[in-house]
């Protein structure tokens, strides 16, 4: 019975495929990473305001809260498998944002954990966010060095 | 009202700044990883230029929050700890700057691996 169905001529095939497969015309893909781009940093925003005027921070310590609070958010979110979904429906909307560091960094953790703990899980937690923070930071100590050198 | 008009200030940048990012994706077919890779470049160069300062001004963490405000984090971490150290400044500023969002990746992450079970794909 079941094998009958498999038996589909390609154009059927691929009429079937576009009507099952999510919109991925281009429109609807900006619309999505901008109101969920958008949104993530308007919540960063509300998490900056609530460090300043409630905890008393100064502007880099609210920045740095909102940075952890987003992050330890993702890591829950990617832990649970809803992040996933999020990133599916959001692209770059869920990955430009902070969020996407944090995901990028717990989700090689997760899966391979079951490789140990310090070849698997400790090594392979900076597999796709490694090279932001090499390419990041070296970038920054060339500023720094071109900085003291010639213009401070 | 001013206030609304930061977040509303925030919801906009932040957006754009992410569609830009989606809009390579489309075009490019770039992965992810390189797009993330071309922000935080991108942050720090902008931010050395003093071209990323004034959006952080308008925008506030709509400019913060994506990654090319943690490029501008550690480019004037680096010029703050230079002003303050000299030199030292350009090596340890940077790091000082991310440290929080850092050390949260590394510990959250550490933690959501031990905790969670991956969820099969």
């Amino acid at each position: 019975m079941n094998k009958q169905r498999l038996h589909t001529d390609p154009t059927h095939y691929n009429q079937l495929t576009d009507r099952y497969s999510p919109p991925s015309d281009m429109k609807t893909c900006l619309l999505r990473s901008f109101w969920v781009g958008g949104l993530i940093c308007t919540i960063g925003q509300g998490i900056m305001d609530i460090g300043i005027h409630f905890l008393d921070m100064s502007v880099r310590d609210a920045g740095s809260l909102c940075s952890i609070v987003l992050i330890f958010t993702t890591a829950l979110l990617t832990g649970i498998g809803v992040f996933d979904k999020i990133g599916q429906y959001a692209g770059a909307g869920s990955f430009v944002p902070i969020t996407g560091f944090a995901n990028a960094v717990v989700s090689p953790a997760l899966e391979f954990r079951r490789e140990g703990l310090i070849l698997g899980l400790g090594a392979k937690l900076f597999t796709i966010a490694g090279p932001v923070l090499v390419y990041g930071v070296g970038l920054s100590v060339i500023v720094g060095v071109i900085y003291a050198l010639f213009i401070h | 009202m001013t206030i609304a008009l930061m977040y509303l200030k925030a919801f906009l940048v932040g957006g754009l700044i992410c569609t830009f990012g989606e809009l390579l994706v489309l075009k490019t077919k770039l992965s992810p990883a390189r797009i993330l890779v071309c922000y935080i470049v991108a942050g720090v160069l902008l931010s050395a230029v003093g071209l990323y300062g004034p959006i952080v001004s308008f925008a506030g963490a709509g400019a913060t929050v994506p990654l090319t405000g943690f490029g501008h984090a550690l480019c004037q971490g680096v010029i703050f700890s230079v002003q303050e150290s000299g030199l030292i400044g350009a090596f340890t500023g940077g790091l000082a700057a991310t440290a929080g969002g850092i050390a949260a990746a590394i510990f959250f992450g550490t933690l959501v691996a031990l905790v969670f079970k991956p969820k099969a794909k």
